[in-house]
């Protein structure tokens, strides 16, 4: 799922001093699941901004609603009735989400309430770790179902570097396993090691971001 | 026998002599008096000379000009070069670049993360992008083609080849253990002509992993030259052994060093023994020596390892 954490208060504070009434936008979708945007989270911090808000001198009203997904139109919609009535949306949906208010409602500013950090997995209650990059040119086949990308901090593709820590962590963070020992673990004990001998060529990065803003057309699926 | 780029440090290997190299950090400011001044200290003292690229992501004057300063300064250099800054363009500009500034040795390293460089007093540039299009690996075989095929990266030729001996780097202690030399093996197949290796203090693992390198026909290939770093206290023995990945310091060697009444000279002392016992490895082919921003201390050890004079080569 997408990624997103929360921007410091003080950050949300400073771009919001000055109005009288937002919209504290959710998202019942990623976000939601990754614990930063859903209702749960939009009701836990329009209290704290209200207050801390208030205490800078800036009293400020916030309605909230959190519709099923910010990414859709149709979901959007939702959001029609409200804007008139607010000066400003504060939206805790991931980048896309954001982006979709802002453009169906072009005349009011959506300001981004959290970071959209990542693709991750969330391996157990209150950790997710980060699995995927998007970056178009897929090797998992290779990699024993490790991703190299997203999980080497240097995207490395042929082997670990010099800085893997005696138990198997990266030299950055002694919390974030080094991907490429994982990698030697599993194609060692499927017996595969030699596989792991091929040299991988330069990857393609132009498939994502690298190519230019990537747009996608299925006329299968057009109208 | 026919050379690949004809370099100083290739004709000594060549020529079957044990080769020293020693590591010139390039200076945080333009000053290019700093490199000659280091260039005089070392001067005769090794076959070529290593100038970082940016070493621990901090910022330094480039490799090439550093390169380039020694070269001119009539000492051979062999230049390092990092995957963290530059994508497969400018990497194989920067190469045709420094071969028209005469500079034949290259080492490839995928380089320190820019979260590195935030340590100690600097702030560094922790929220730098990085670059990382090719890995050490890819590089080396851009280096490879560039001088046996006059080809760049995607098959499109190039004017002229572009000579280089080919280096890399190789950490034969660290996690995971049983990759490492299969690593080796594809740096040696990906481009490699020699190796530098990460810091020895534990002779005898060390020693067992060149044997199983040795025993795959590894050190016919390519030519390793074992890393040596001055220890200058306990406390250094103690950060390299706990903090540097691939670091291995015997507890015996650091309590040896705190029970010494001059660390600095017995630091000097460990550095002699430890190019000492490299050298009867089968397959240590050389040393690459570090002495981290404390170059003054180099001649005296390389004088009392017995490196001295280096060979004479025909150029």
């Amino acid at each position: 799922m997408i990624i997103a954490e929360w921007k410091p208060i003080p950050e949300l504070v400073r771009k919001l001093s000055g109005h009288r009434r937002i919209l504290l936008a959710g998202c019942a979708c990623c976000v939601a699941e990754c614990a930063a945007g859903g209702e749960r989270e939009v009701e836990t911090l329009a209290p704290l901004l209200r207050l801390a808000l208030s205490v800078e001198g800036h009293p400020l009203e916030i309605v909230t609603r959190t519709v099923e997904r910010q990414c859709e139109w149709e979901f959007v919609e939702e959001l029609a009735e409200i804007i008139p009535k607010v000066e400003a949306v504060l939206s805790l949906a991931c980048g896309i989400g954001v982006q979709a208010v802002a453009e169906r409602f072009p005349e009011i500013t959506v300001f981004p309430g959290v970071n959209t950090t990542s693709l991750a997995l969330r391996e157990e209650p209150g950790l997710w770790t980060a699995r995927c990059q998007a970056c178009g040119d897929c090797v998992l086949g290779e990699t024993f179902g490790l991703c190299p990308v997203a999980r080497c901090a240097k995207s490395l593709q042929n082997g670990p570097c010099g800085g893997t820590r005696k138990n198997g962590k990266c030299e950055l963070d002694e919390n974030v396993d080094c991907v490429w020992n994982l990698i030697v673990e599993r194609a060692a004990k499927r017996g595969q090691l030699e596989s792991l001998l091929r040299i991988r060529e330069p990857k393609n990065w132009s498939n994502s971001f690298h190519g230019g803003p990537q747009r996608m057309l299925r006329e299968d699926l057009r109208p | 026998m026919k050379l690949r780029a004809g370099s100083r440090l290739e004709r000594v290997l060549a020529a079957g002599h044990f080769a020293v190299t020693v590591e010139v950090g390039p200076p945080q400011g333009p000053d290019a008096e700093v490199i000659r001044r280091k260039a005089e200290l070392l001067r005769g003292l090794a076959d070529a000379y290593n100038v970082t690229d940016n070493q621990t992501a901090v910022v330094r004057m480039s490799s090439i000009a550093g390169a380039r300063l020694l070269l001119e300064a009539g000492l051979e250099p062999v230049m390092q070069m990092t995957c963290r800054d530059r994508n497969r363009i400018a990497l194989q500009s920067d190469l045709l670049g420094a071969s028209a500034l005469g500079i034949k040795n290259c080492l490839c390293l995928s380089g320190d993360h820019q979260k590195a460089s935030a340590s100690g007093k600097l702030k560094g540039h922790p929220g730098a992008k990085n670059v990382y299009d090719v890995d050490s690996i890819q590089l080396l075989a851009i280096l490879k083609g560039l001088r046996d095929q006059a080809v760049q990266s995607s098959g499109d030729p190039i004017e002229q080849p572009s000579p280089f001996f080919i280096g890399a780097a190789w950490t034969p202690l660290a996690t995971p253990e049983a990759f490492r030399t299969l690593r080796l093996a594809k740096k040696i197949e990906a481009g490699a002509d020699f190796i530098q290796t990460q810091a020895v203090f534990d002779v005898p693992r060390f020693a067992a992993a060149v044997a199983k390198a040795r025993a795959m026909g590894l050190c016919d290939r390519v030519a390793i030259l074992a890393g040596i770093i001055v220890p200058r206290s306990a406390r250094m023995l103690r950060y390299l052994n706990e903090r540097v990945p691939g670091v291995e310091v015997p507890e015996d060697l650091i309590r040896r060093m705190e029970a010494a009444p001059q660390p600095a000279t017995e630091g000097k002392r460990i550095a002699k023994e430890t190019i000492k016992a490299v050298r009867v490895i089968p397959g240590i082919r050389g040393v690459h020596l570090q002495a981290i921003e404390n170059e003054a201390v180099l001649p005296e050890i390389i004088h009392s390892a017995d490196l001295l004079p280096r060979p004479e080569v025909k150029m």
